[in-house]
C-alpha cells in the first residue's frame, strides 16, 4: 500500500512527546502560580469538594459504623472478665480515693494558678469528623467534614482532647485540610508554662513512630525547664492561639553551641486513633484586632 | 468511550478508597500507593497517552487535597505515567510478571524523588532510615495489594482488540 493511499486518521490526537511537554509546561505553571501568589486553587477545591467528598465521608461513615460493630462483639468477651477484674479492684480503688481527695485538693489551687481551663472554653468551637487522611506516607495531615459553608476558615486551631492537633491550611466549601503538629512540615512557636521559656517545636517523621515530637531552640538560660513540663503555644505565635496545651517534656539535651537546648515532647494528643476534632471559630489575626 | 467512563471511575474509587480505607488498614503508619498502581497499569496497559493523562489527574487530585504546591505531585505521576507508557510494546494481557515489577520500580522512583524533594531539600539526610521505614515498606504494601487490585483493573478493561502487543500480532 502506497502511502498516499493510506486512510487519514479521523481522529485529531496530539504526538505523546508534545502531550508530556505540554502536561509538564501546565505543572510548572500551576506550581509557579501557587508558590509566587496567594491563590490556592479555589475553584478547584470547590469542584473536588462536590465530586470527592461525598464518597470519602460516606466510605468513612461506612467504615465506623463497622468497625464499632466489630469491636463490640470482640469487647463482649472481654468486658465478661474484666468484670470479674474490676470488682477486686474496686475495693483497692477506695482506699486510693481518700488519697486522691487530698491531691484533688492541691489541684484545684494549681489550676487556678494557671487557669489554662478558662482560657480553653472562652473559644466557640466546633466538632469535626476526620474522613479522610494523606494519601502518601510523608506527611501527617487529613481532611475534616467541615468547610469555609460551616464558618470555618484558613489557620483556624485544631484542637482535641484538651491539646493541640494542628491547624486549618486548605479549605473547601465542604472539607477543610488541617496539618497535624507531628507533620514533617509543621513548627510551631511554643513556650514552656512553668518557667516561660520560649521553644520551637518541630515535626519529625524519625520521629513520629516513637509518638513524639522534636523541640528546638529553647533558651533556658537558668536551668529551670524539667522533664515533665508543659509546654503550650506560645503568645508570640501568628498563626496559633496563646496557651493550648501541646504536651509534655520527655527528654532535654543541651545543643552543641551550649546556649540552646533541644529534646522531645510527648503531645497531649493521641494522634494514632484520632477521629473527632474540635476546630475553634477564631483565628489568631481576629483576636489581635 | 467506555474506556475513559471506566478511567473515570477507577480514578475517583482509587483516590478515595486510598484516603479511608486503605489508612485504616495502614501496617505501622505506612499505606499502599494506590493511585501508583492505577497510573502505572493504564501507562503500560494503554500506552504513553493514557498514562501521562491518568498520571496527571491521580496527582492534580493529591495536590488538590493534600500538596503544598498545586502541580508538583501532578508532574511526579505524569512523568510515571509516561516512563510507564514505554513498555507498552512487551505487555501481555496474560503475564502478571511486568506488571509487578513495573509498578514495584514505579513506585520506589515515586517515594525517592518525594524523599528527595520534600525532605532531602530540607536537610534530613538519613536517607537510610527514610529507606527502612518509609519507601521500600510502602513499595512492599503496594506490591501485596497489587497482586490483587491488578486483576481488577485489567477484568474491567479486558478486550481481546485493543490491548497488547500479543492481540494486535493475531489480528
Amino acid at each position: 500500500m502506497s502511502p498516499i493511499a493510506k486512510r487519514k486518521r479521523t481522529k485529531f490526537s496530539i504526538p505523546s512527546k508534545y502531550l508530556l511537554l505540554l502536561l509538564t509546561f501546565v505543572c510548572i505553571v500551576l506550581m509557579a502560580v501557587t508558590f509566587f501568589t496567594d491563590y490556592s486553587a479555589t475553584p478547584l477545591n470547590k469542584l473536588v469538594g462536590y465530586v470527592i467528598v461525598p464518597f470519602q465521608n460516606g466510605v468513612s461513615r461506612i467504615g465506623t459504623w463497622l468497625s464499632v460493630r466489630v469491636d463490640e462483639l470482640g469487647e463482649l468477651r472481654i468486658v465478661l472478665e474484666e468484670n470479674q477484674k474490676l470488682k477486686e479492684k474496686v475495693d483497692e480503688l477506695t482506699a486510693q480515693n481518700t488519697q486522691l481527695q487530698q491531691d484533688k485538693y492541691e489541684l484545684n489551687n494549681l489550676r487556678e494558678l494557671y487557669k489554662l481551663d478558662e482560657q480553653y472554653s472562652g473559644y466557640e468551637k466546633v466538632g469535626a469528623r476526620i474522613i479522610a487522611r494523606d494519601s502518601g506516607n510523608w506527611f501527617h495531615s487529613f481532611t475534616i467534614d467541615k468547610g469555609s459553608d460551616d464558618g470555618l476558615a484558613m489557620d483556624m486551631n485544631v484542637i482535641a482532647g484538651g491539646g493541640l492537633v494542628g491547624r486549618i491550611v486548605e479549605i473547601g466549601t465542604n472539607w477543610s485540610k488541617v496539618t497535624a503538629v507531628i507533620s514533617d512540615n509543621s513548627n510551631v512557636s511554643g513556650m514552656v508554662l512553668a518557667s516561660s521559656d520560649f521553644l520551637m517545636v518541630r515535626g519529625s517523621l524519625e520521629l513520629m513512630a516513637d509518638g513524639v515530637i522534636r523541640f528546638e531552640q529553647l533558651t533556658d538560660s537558668a536551668g529551670k525547664v524539667q522533664i515533665g513540663d508543659k509546654v503550650v503555644t506560645s503568645s508570640i505565635s501568628d498563626k496559633y492561639l496563646p496557651s493550648i496545651l501541646i504536651g509534655y517534656i520527655t527528654e532535654i539535651n543541651q545543643d552543641s553551641n551550649n546556649i540552646t537546648k533541644s529534646g522531645k515532647i510527648t503531645p497531649a494528643v493521641d494522634f494514632e486513633h484520632l477521629d473527632e476534632v474540635l476546630v475553634i471559630l477564631e483565628t489568631k489575626q481576629q483576636i489581635a484586632d | 468511550m467506555k474506556r475513559n467512563i471506566i478511567l473515570f471511575f477507577v480514578v475517583i474509587t482509587g483516590f478515595v478508597l486510598q484516603t479511608t480505607l486503605f489508612q485504616a488498614l495502614s501496617f505501622g503508619n505506612i499505606s499502599p500507593n494506590i493511585l501508583i498502581i492505577i497510573t502505572a497499569s493504564y501507562g503500560f496497559m494503554f500506552g504513553k497517552h493514557y498514562g501521562m493523562t491518568v498520571g496527571f489527574i491521580c496527582g492534580l487530585l493529591t495536590d488538590i487535597f493534600y500538596g503544598d504546591v498545586l502541580g508538583f505531585y501532578a508532574l511526579v505521576y505524569l512523568y510515571i505515567g509516561a516512563a510507564n507508557g514505554f513498555f507498552h510494546s512487551i505487555f501481555f494481557q496474560e503475564d502478571i510478571k511486568l506488571p509487578l515489577l513495573l509498578i514495584a520500580i514505579s513506585d520506589f522512583c515515586y517515594s525517592f524523588v518525594c524523599y528527595v524533594l520534600l525532605y532531602l531539600l530540607r536537610c534530613r539526610f538519613h536517607i537510610v532510615f527514610y529507606l527502612k521505614n518509609v519507601i521500600v515498606p510502602e513499595m512492599v504494601y503496594t506490591i501485596f495489594v497489587t497482586v490483587f487490585l491488578y486483576p481488577c483493573i485489567l477484568l474491567l478493561n479486558w478486550t481481546r482488540a485493543d490491548t497488547g502487543y500479543h492481540s494486535q500480532q493475531e489480528r
